[in-house]
């Protein structure tokens, strides 16, 4: 325990040195100085008629033009003499108030009919859609042109355009979750307690939508204040004597040559405001954003990191095509540390077929995806343990050993191969990739291989077949594409992940039996990952069972099966889904495995254990050999009882 | 695809019909006296009740519609009377120009905001990731009004590189150097927030795909990460962002109002924009409808390049 909190302590501190650690934080301060500058500027605004300025109004010729830090004139003055300084902190008032009017009404105009079209649905919904697609079809700053054309010049006129054409984004929002909403129990409860649609809309529905109205408000209004200032600009909104931010600009543009100052200060007032916001908006946003947050927005890098302090010592074996020992995979997220995997070892021989068995989270397949560094990093890592392929130790090679290793010595399928498959590629076109990754066969030959490969597994038509895309294939199909795949350069190894789990019954049945006879007939060696006995028993030779990142049972398949040591691996065999009762399956155990940042002292297993005892939950539990091979980590295992009774 | 193409030509009609009837609505909203509104204040009453005639606005609105859009559909979108010319000619004379402004300019943004999208993506949260990701932001954030200002004062005044307006040099020109001369300046300004816009979704798209499945299984095949990122994560990412790519055309041919006007290029935009101001109200009606159909139009073929890149549309 000790040695636990001692290794946690400065992997925290590590934690915080780490890249998303430091941009966070940046995006943090960025957001601040947003945060700071918009302050400033809106206080200043508000400001105004308290601050010693004068007129900005008051027109004086014979003062036209001052430069900048001019006598009296810090930003100088216009081309009629007026102060800028003055007019600049006045016309920032005039495009924040227009700017900020602006985004409320396209709010609430646009968050109604949001709110409308995805409560009541239907005609009204399709038709209101409908509408604001109409709208989105213009370009954005042209339809703005013609409702100013129509009104007439002017700032109110110029307010109402811009609020219109920002419309569509609040109602697309809003309706979006509005129609979640409206789906769920609460809104089903207001109305059976008779509350009326407007009371729902307003008291039930819309306190749940007002965070995405807020976000759509804040990630708007800078490009507001930007596109009231460009109608001012043009000399379609303010008119003087009314000043904004865009209409002193568009004065000071027609003498830009000799008085640039006069039109560059106000733009740059425009520019600071909108950054301001946008950098706020960011910052918030990034906080908000639960993907940032779960790291499911961090991009994965070619091979996991190896990041072990202390490389173990081991003396390859002959005849093993996998010697794998004390592996330790973790994943950083957030300041937790899942420990996925906490000391496997496997071995595989050449031509074997182990399954790796366990519920979903038990980390199998994380295991089982740490051999050629396929998790993810970010997070995941390997923190210790070696994985010796025919005597390397793949932990210790570069990226470029590991790349030629992957696909070729060692293959893999995956899962679903409707997401494993890549979808805008055809079948021959993933085919030949792989083919060509490690043999040097030209583009003809790569084809005929692939056709070779297809009809290996079985599959009709196989020329034709190589034009197809994944998703014009059925499941059963697509992963036999997947196993051609596999075998495209004669692995020696295979490592399956729930190669069958995608796939009904029958046709799980028809890869099953496919990949035991390929596996005899290339005599590569299988690690099968399954949470599935039935799937075991049809193809494994020997059994891993996991649990909580551990391995609580080994043995061969008949031992396994016939005896279960371990009491986890008699209730996943008690599991295997009945035929005509699909829903007895493994969850079928009661509780819940432990969450692997906090596993709990002694045996993992104990909290759903029936024969648990107290000296259970203290200590760490050996895997103990019981014969030859055969081994279980538990202080009371299940073949023990009969002989003891 | 054939089939598909076609749907999506039907499709795009009852779009320009919607067009068509916002357009006309809006102008419906013209306070006063709609011919007067066209003829200007020095219109003769006689005028006026010939043009009330010729508008056919003694009739119901609905019919109205019909009879506007029937003219529209004949090519007949009236006369400008400040140009005194027919406004078809002159509108599609501008848009030509806005359209040699406006390609370019998304060309540009495109193949930039890709490629700062994929560094920015590659090298997440590392320095080039930063720079970008602040360089975009500046980019979102900045008028284009007046960085077209601020370029023309550094490129044109200062260092004497390019001209500070037009399209066309006065005297001589007129050959495809003095064109991509006067171009570059308000290209690259009208370029800025789209590429920004569009780095950012690259970049977002880029690190979504590159946690697909189908990624993982690129990797395991032992093919080089290069060929992982630029083959296989960068064509997913593309179906997310060549939708985007058709808004950002929406913003670069309205974002050509303030370039033209500041550039004092003679496309639509700066058309518009002075139609406006002298209530040139046939000329602004012509010319949004112009634009905007063709808008709709350039989202067609935004639509059958996603279906080329995605088979699963087809
Ligand atoms: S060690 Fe104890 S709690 Fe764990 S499985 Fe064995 S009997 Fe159950």
């Amino acid at each position: 325990m000790a040695e636990v909190t001692a290794g946690t302590a400065p992997e925290k501190k590590k934690k915080r040195g780490r890249p998303s650690a430091v941009r966070l934080l940046m995006n943090n301060t960025l957001a601040a100085g947003g945060l700071v500058v918009l302050c400033l500027v809106i206080l200043l605004a508000l400001a105004a008629p308290l601050l010693p300025l004068p007129n900005p109004d008051v027109t004086a010729p014979a003062n036209r033009l001052q430069p900048l830090f001019a006598e009296g004139h810090l930003l100088g003055t216009d081309a009629l003499g007026r102060d800028i300084l003055s007019r600049l902190i006045w016309g920032t008032r005039v495009s924040l108030a227009v700017g900020i009017s602006a985004t409320l009404i396209a709010a609430f105009f646009g968050s109604l009919i949001g709110l409308v079209a995805g409560y009541a649905g239907g005609r009204v919904d399709n038709l209101m859609m409908r509408g604001i697609d109409m709208i989105m079809a213009f370009p954005y700053i042209l339809l703005a042109l013609a409702i100013v054309a129509a009104l007439g010049p002017g700032l109110l006129n110029a307010l109402y355009a811009i609020a219109v054409v920002n419309i569509p984004f609040f109602a697309r929002n809003i309706r979006g979750i509005t129609v979640g909403l409206s789906r769920r129990e609460f809104v089903d409860a207001a109305r059976l307690s008779g509350k009326s649609n407007a009371q729902i809309l307003f008291m039930e529905i819309l306190p749940n939508v007002l965070p995405v109205i807020i976000i759509t408000m804040s990630t708007t209004i800078g490009w507001m204040i930007l596109e009231t200032a460009g109608l001012s600009f043009l000399g379609l909104g303010a008119q003087p004597p009314q000043a904004d931010l865009g209409s002193m600009l568009g004065d000071g543009r027609k003498i830009l040559f000799t008085a640039p100052h006069v039109s560059i200060v106000p733009g740059l007032m425009i520019f600071v405001l909108v950054m301001s916001i946008n950098l706020l908006g960011d910052g918030v946003r990034d906080v908000l954003d639960p993907r940032l947050k779960s790291g499911a927005l961090s991009r994965p890098v070619a091979r996991t990191a190896v990041t072990r302090t202390n490389v173990p010592d081991v003396r390859p074996k002959t005849g093993t095509t996998l010697d794998m020992q004390g592996l330790k995979t973790e994943f950083h997220v957030g300041g937790d540390i899942y420990k996925a995997v906490g000391g496997v070892d496997l071995k595989l021989k050449q031509g074997e077929c182990l399954g790796l068995v366990g519920e979903s989270g038990s980390g199998k397949s994380v295991t089982a995806m740490s051999i050629m560094g396929l998790v993810p990093t970010p997070p995941g890592r390997i923190v210790d343990g070696v994985a010796l392929l025919e005597g390397d130790d793949l932990f210790s090679m570069t990226d470029e050993q590991v790349r030629q290793l992957r696909g070729s010595v060692v293959s893999h399928v995956f899962q679903d191969p409707l997401s494993t498959l890549h979808p805008l590629f055809t079948v021959g076109d993933q085919l030949v990739e792989a083919i060509q990754a490690h043999q040097p066969l030209s583009s003809a030959d790569a084809q005929k291989k692939a056709a070779d490969l297809l009809a290996m597994v079985r599959i009709p038509n196989p020329a034709e077949r190589l034009k197809a895309y994944p998703h014009e294939l059925s499941g059963g199909m697509r992963q036999r594409v997947c196993i051609a795949m596999a075998l495209a350069n004669d692995a020696r190894m295979i490592i399956a992940d729930e190669p069958t789990t995608a796939l009904d019954v029958t046709v799980q049945a028809q890869v099953l039996s496919l990949l035991a006879t390929l596996r005899k007939e290339h005599n590569v060696a299988i690690l099968f990952i399954t949470h599935d006995f039935g799937v075991v028993s049809a193809i494994c030779d020997r059994v891993a069972v996991m649990y909580a990142g551990k391995i609580v049972e080994t043995g061969t398949t008949d031992e396994i099966l016939s005896a279960p040591a371990h009491p986890y691996t008699s209730r996943l065999i008690a599991c295997v889904p009945v035929l005509g009762e699909p829903g007895r399956r493994l969850d079928a155990i009661e509780g819940r495995p432990p969450v692997v940042n906090n596993l709990p002292e002694g045996c993992a297993f104990a909290a759903r254990c029936p024969k648990a005892q107290p000296d259970c939950r203290s200590g760490e539990i050996p895997l103990a050999e019981m014969s030859e091979g055969r081994a279980v980590r538990c202080l009371y295992p299940e073949t023990k009882e009969p002989i003891d009774a | 695809m054939g089939a598909y193409i076609a749907k999506r030509l039907l499709a795009a009609i009852p779009v320009i019909f919607g067009l068509s009837i916002i357009v006309f609505v809006i102008m419906a909203m013209i306070p006063g006296d709609p011919a007067l509104a066209i003829l200007g204040s020095f219109a003769t009453p006689e005028n006026v009740e010939k043009l009330n005639r010729d508008l056919g606005l003694d009739k119901p609105m609905v019919q109205q519609y019909f009879i506007w859009l029937g003219n529209m559909f004949h090519g007949d979108f009236g006369r400008s009377y400040t140009l005194n010319r027919p406004v078809i000619d002159e509108v599609l004379e501008r848009f030509s120009a806005t359209l040699i402004l406006a390609g370019p300019a998304l060309l540009l943004c495109s193949i930039f905001g890709l490629l700062a999208g994929i560094v920015s993506a590659v090298r997440q949260y590392g320095w080039a990731d930063k720079v970008i990701t602040f360089i975009v932001l500046i980019g979102i954030s900045t008028p284009s009004f007046w960085l077209g200002l601020l370029l023309i004062l550094v490129f044109a005044v200062k260092i004497k590189l390019f001209p500070p307006s037009g399209m066309w040099a006065i005297y001589g020109g007129g050959d495809l150097p003095d064109l991509l001369a006067h171009l570059t300046l308000p290209a690259l300004t009208l370029a800025v927030v789209a590429t920004g816009v569009i780095a950012r979704l690259t970049r977002t798209s880029m690190l979504e795909v590159l946690r697909q499945d189908y990624i993982r299984t690129a990797r395991a095949k032992g093919i080089s990460e290069r060929r992982v990122i630029y083959k296989h994560a960068f064509k997913a990412a593309l179906v997310s962002v060549v939708p985007v790519i058709g808004i950002q055309a929406g913003f670069v041919l309205g974002g050509a109002v303030y370039i033209e006007t500041v550039f004092q290029w003679p496309g639509i935009g700066s058309m518009l924009v002075k139609a406006i101001s002298t209530r040139d109200i046939l000329l602004v009606q012509g010319g949004v409808l112009v634009v905007a159909t063709a808008y709709v139009l350039f989202n067609l073929i935004v639509d059958v390049v996603q279906t080329i890149l995605d088979p699963r549309l087809r």
